[in-house]
């Protein structure tokens, strides 16, 4: 009993990161390795890894795209935290950009307001997807926050089973 | 690894890089109009031999180059596609205007 108890201790570990970049289409890459990189502490499978991998793509590419409109101006600036509580990833992604007037409307798929540009208006539906929980706050002028958890790794479950 | 295109009779054969996310995509979107404007080809075939990673930008590669084409009866096709692409192209719904060959 005390045994099991122990390992549920363990697992709670905590663990936070943040990155702040330039809103440019190469930090993409970027930023959805280091979180690929940071997450591999909770032993995810590779389709988690996956999973997250596209999820923060999307996010941080909306950032950069509709965010700042594709300005990438000194002040032009996103920023990724991450945060593991037990076997969750929460991640964010902020940006201080034009923000998102009607956040039902961006959110349907196939919803893009830059066809011209090859956007095929997945990403939201993408991220909803991938993970397991999505939340969008946006304020028109001020910017947007995307958050978004996924449970992450299998062996902790199967610990907790009994 | 950068994007490889090559023309075969009437295909543009698209070699994909590693990753496609947006950074990416602009400059192959570009390149494949450039073919398919001035070579004629009225189909195109995506190779997702190398690819380890699409985001959504991906998609919106392959359904823009599949307007460019589809008027003139073109068609799409998609190689060597794994579990994972196959995932991203079925959510997406794509899989009704992209022919998977296996």
């Amino acid at each position: 009993m005390i045994e099991i108890v122990n390992v549920k201790q363990d697992k709670q570990i905590k663990n936070e990161m943040k990155l702040e970049f330039r809103a440019v289409s190469s930090n993409e890459a970027f930023a959805r390795t280091a979180v690929a990189a940071f997450v591999t502490q909770l032993n995810p499978t590779l389709e988690e890894i996956s999973d997250i991998k596209t999820a923060v793509s999307e996010a941080v590419t909306n950032a950069i795209i509709h965010g700042y409109d594709g300005e990438d101006g000194e002040d032009c600036k996103v920023w990724v935290s991450c945060l593991i509580r037990n076997d969750v990833l929460e991640v964010e992604i902020q940006d201080k950009g034009v923000g998102i007037e009607n956040i039902d409307k961006a959110m349907e798929p196939l919803f893009t307001t830059k066809p011209e540009l090859d956007r095929s208006g997945m990403g939201f539906a993408f991220m909803e997807a991938f993970m397991d929980d999505l939340e969008v706050i946006s304020e028109v002028g001020q910017g947007t926050i995307i958050r978004m958890q996924k449970k992450v790794g299998t062996s902790s479950w199967i610990m907790r089973e009994d | 690894m950068e994007e490889e295109f090559k023309i075969i009779d009437n295909y543009l054969m698209i070699r994909l890089p590693d990753e496609i996310d947006h950074h990416r995509s602009v400059n192959i979107s570009k390149t494949a109009d450039k073919y398919i404007m001035s070579e004629k080809v009225g189909n195109v075939v995506f190779d997702f031999e190398r690819t380890t990673f699409m985001d959504s930008s991906g998609i919106g590669v392959i359904v823009g180059r599949y307007k460019k084409i589809a008027c003139f009866g073109g068609k799409v096709f998609a190689i060597n596609v794994d579990n994972r692409i196959r995932r991203i192209l079925l959510l997406s719904g794509l899989h009704n205007i992209v022919e998977i060959m296996e």
